[in-house]
């Protein structure tokens, strides 16, 4: 099928000239595929930002007391670490890049469904960020709160804080904007044949996260809002000299945030459930389970937010409520790593790059969700809250998994979407880098964690110091792994080997199309008659 | 915009009105999130509510539930007429329905700046005074009307936009999914104040 | 699909009476108010409230007349809802 696109000599997306010229003929592009880049770019700035962040935070924590940053430095770097890499990050990531680009592509259509509005949530993306990065450059010193915005801290604390939580506000109509295209563009958009049960798995994650999107995203909209009142106005709501609870604002936060570690975790697995059938050249084992345990994750992560709170003075009637809900939510998500595990069994593995990102990726993320699991029971949550050991545990899941399954996403979908082949030689000595590194730098903050070392402090008594240099040591390791993946991947957009439409020998419709993509991805829209993962 | 003509044609109105809801429902957690603030509040300060209740007054909030009720209906029967070709009385419905919102809103500055006289705003040195339960009920009464009329502000720009395009004839019988949704969002309107009413003028 | 959903045409007398019934209940739910019933004042406005946004809901927003997709998603919204403050309440109902 490829054939017959190429020979057409189509321009495909990247030399496609609109009405626009330039750098005008990206940002006012409402090509799904463009889109997607111009997220994937403003991204990769980012993140590059957040993680350096990081990096100086671990260098920080390499001694006890002051080593390169006093205290209010430290707190302004995690709480700006924290809102760039959750909320400009993580995630939108994988559903507003990966998601954009493959979303039609997978299911056969020629773009979303309301083309304009996709641009213009990456407008409302782009001024999201410049709001809320703004907070750092003006008025009374950078925010410390945290990405959480604790009440009543948040309201008053000296700090910047009106342009942080605008600026989170903001962002959130992009996220909403993305929820909603998606989920009309797989209602009204398959291709003929394509019903629900032969949509790929990567649409079906999607389709559970952009309802997560659109549901939960309001509630923190309207929290954020009280947030502003409260700071310019005394509104009381949060503020325990005017009657308000402040634990009502941790409910009303994690109403959201809690779903929100879904938005980010579900199109994760949705990437791992396209890699591995494709290199186990087997179609997925329980296909139905996968779909059925991706909605009932989306549904049953929206009632586990009090999980965050079990030392914050809830009733035990709300504790044990809570708990139970977190260990059912743990049910769905491992019966994905069944299905995955046993859909290698007896496979003939064509070990490539992408591959053993998945592979990594359920390695980090078994780790989290049992330390998940360890969060989830009252007694030893109690022992456990705001130390270290969770700052390991939702990097291992926010990282190891989002972040493992968008590094993932990008070796997979690259010859895709740029028409050639990174270096896979390179690119696997970035990954083994990466992946020694993450481990050296999270695997030694449970323990630390366990023995007491709070989160959020720039300093430490001596009895953490050892496990402290081996966590910063692990955090450079990590660093140099990305530096070599990223110059990797960034290099061979221009120079690497030519890629053939379907280098891995996949099976759902994204390789069926020219590498890059013509504008319209397809000549013709294509009939679906198979199951999406038919290696028989 | 730089797309090829194929995709610009493309038109699909179910998609559009089914976005539609999905917004809507977007919309309906937003104060969603200040009801339980609202929920929570009132189940922790039953009297002081219910005396705070006492100084609204309950024949503007009547009047303005009734003025909303009969802007929904106008607007419903607006897509009726356009859908018998009914241009002038399409135009004619959708007019009363920004007229009603109008008075609404006066309604609205008329309240609004009444209690502000009185010194009852958020912050107030009056309203400090008042018991904490008081407070939080003023700070609720000002954030959900509030809110809500920052939607009818916005509903009567949609409405006023679409009004544009049926005199240019953009929208007709056969193309009215735009008509349809701007009054889907205007109902949506009078449903939050549907449950605005009873819990801020009627627990007395 | 569209089709049916197009050549639905609801009658301006439908309206008419849909309204009656909304401005009847509403003065209904002030008269109620007025009447001290203790506890079961407020619960009777927010039922009279209730029936006035179902009726809203199928007959302005016309989801009785369109595909029943519209209504099971709808009625899935405000169920989540319900849940979310009903689960709220179990920490404030046992603090």
């Amino acid at each position: 099928m490829s054939d017959t696109v190429i020979r057409n000599h189509e321009p495909n997306y990247l030399e496609y000239q609109g009405r626009y010229k330039g750098i005008f003929a990206w940002i006012f592009s409402t090509d799904h595929k463009r889109i997607g880049l111009l997220y994937l770019y403003s991204m990769l700035v980012l993140f590059s930002i957040a993680a350096i962040l990081g990096l100086l935070m671990k260098i920080e924590l390499i001694a006890p007391g002051k080593t390169i940053m006093d205290a209010q430095t430290y707190n302004s770097f995690f709480t700006l670490h924290g809102i760039t890499m959750i909320f400009l990050i993580v995630v939108p990531g994988l559903p507003a890049v990966f998601g954009n680009f493959f979303l039609p592509l997978m299911i056969g259509a020629k773009d979303v469904a309301f083309p304009k509005l996709n641009l213009l949530s990456w407008w409302i993306y782009i001024l999201g960020a410049a709001v809320a990065l703004s907070a750092q450059f003006f008025g009374d010193g950078p925010p410390d709160t945290g990405w959480t915005f604790y009440a009543p801290y948040s309201f008053r604390t000296g700090t910047n804080m009106l342009p942080a939580v605008t600026g989170a506000f903001i962002l959130g109509f992009s996220s909403i904007a993305t929820g909603i295209n998606f989920i009309v563009t797989m209602h009204r958009m398959r291709a003929p044949g394509m019903t629900w049960m032969k949509m790929p798995l990567f649409p079906w994650a999607l389709y559970g996260t952009s309802w997560i999107q659109v549901l939960a995203t309001p509630i923190v909209g309207v929290t954020l809002l009280m947030i502003v009142l409260e700071r310019t106005m005394q509104i009381g709501f949060f503020d325990p000299a005017l009657g308000g609870d402040p634990i009502l604002y941790q409910h009303l936060f994690w109403i959201y945030s809690h779903p929100a570690v879904y938005i980010m975790i579900l199109p994760a697995m949705g990437v791992i459930s396209e890699i591995i059938p494709t290199f186990a050249r087997k179609t997925i084992f329980g296909y139905k389970a996968i779909v059925v345990s991706t909605l009932a994750i989306a549904f049953v992560g929206y009632f586990v937010w009090g999980h965050h709170m079990f030392t914050s003075g809830m009733s035990g009637t709300a504790l044990y409520t809570f708990s139970i809900l977190t260990f059912l939510v743990a049910i769905p998500s491992a019966i994905k790593i069944f299905n995955w595990v046993a859909t290698l069994h007896k496979a003939s593995i064509d070990i490539q790059t992408p591959f053993l990102w998945a592979l990594c990726f359920l390695f980090v993320f078994m780790i989290g969700g049992l330390s998940g699991m360890v969060l989830g029971a009252l007694s030893a949550n109690v022992h456990l809250h705001d130390t270290a050991f969770v700052v390991a545990h939702f990097h291992f899941i926010v990282f190891g998994g989002t972040g493992y399954a968008f590094f993932g996403a990008l070796h997979y979908w690259y010859p895709k979407m740029f028409g050639r082949m990174y270096d896979k030689g390179w690119a696997n000595i970035g990954l083994a880098v990466f992946f020694t590194g993450f481990n050296t730098l999270y695997l030694p903050m449970f323990y630390l964690g366990m023995i007491g070392m709070p989160r959020r402090y720039y300093d430490y008594v001596e009895e953490f110091h050892g496990p402290n240099i081996v966590s910063s040591f692990g955090a450079m390791l990590m660093i140099a792994g990305l530096v070599i993946i990223i110059t990797n991947l960034v290099r061979s957009a221009r120079k690497g080997e030519i890629a053939e439409a379907d280098p891995w020998k996949g099976k759902t419709l994204e390789w069926t199309v020219a590498s890059p993509p013509t504008l319209e991805n397809f000549a013709e829209i294509p009939v679906v008659t198979k199951l999406p993962y038919d290696y028989e | 915009m730089n797309n090829s003509a194929h995709i610009d044609e493309h038109r699909d109105d179910e998609g559009a009105k089914t976005g539609m809801w999905i917004f809507i429902f977007t919309e309906l957690l937003l104060f969603g999130g200040l009801f339980i603030v609202y929920s929570v509040y009132r189940y922790l300060n039953p009297a002081a509510f219910h005396l705070a209740a006492e100084e609204l007054d309950t024949f503007i909030g009547t009047v303005n539930t009734v003025i909303l009720l009969v802007s929904s209906m106008t607007i419903a029967m607006s897509i009726s007429a356009i859908q018998y070709k009914n241009k002038k009385l399409t135009l004619l419905l959708m007019g009363i329905t920004i007229f009603l919102a109008l008075v609404f809103m006066v309604n609205k500055y008329f309240e609004w700046s009444g209690k502000i006289a009185h010194g009852i705003y958020p912050g107030s040195p009056t309203l400090m005074e008042a018991s904490q339960g008081e407070i939080l009920f003023f700070g609720l009464y000002y954030a959900m009307t509030g809110l809500h009329a920052l939607h009818i502000v916005i509903g009567v720009a949609f409405i006023a936009y679409v009004m544009r395009m049926v005199v240019k004839d953009e929208v007709q019988h056969d193309n009215f999914t735009i008509l349809e949704n701007s009054g889907l969002y205007w109902h949506l309107v009078d449903l939050i104040w549907i449950f605005l009413f009873p819990l801020f003028y009627l627990i007395t | 699909m569209e089709k049916e959903q197009h050549t639905h045409i609801v009658k301006y007398k439908t309206y008419v009476i849909v309204l009656i019934a909304l401005l009847f209940m509403t003065f209904a739910s002030v008269a109620i108010t007025s009447i001290n019933l203790g506890p079961y004042t407020v619960a009777g406005a927010l039922l009279l409230a209730s029936i006035k946004c179902v009726l809203v809901l199928l007959i302005f927003m016309h989801l009785k007349f369109d595909n029943k997709f519209y209504g099971i998603m709808v009625a899935s919204v405000f169920i989540l809802l319900a849940s979310v403050i009903f689960i709220t309440f179990l920490d404030y109902l046992y603090r």
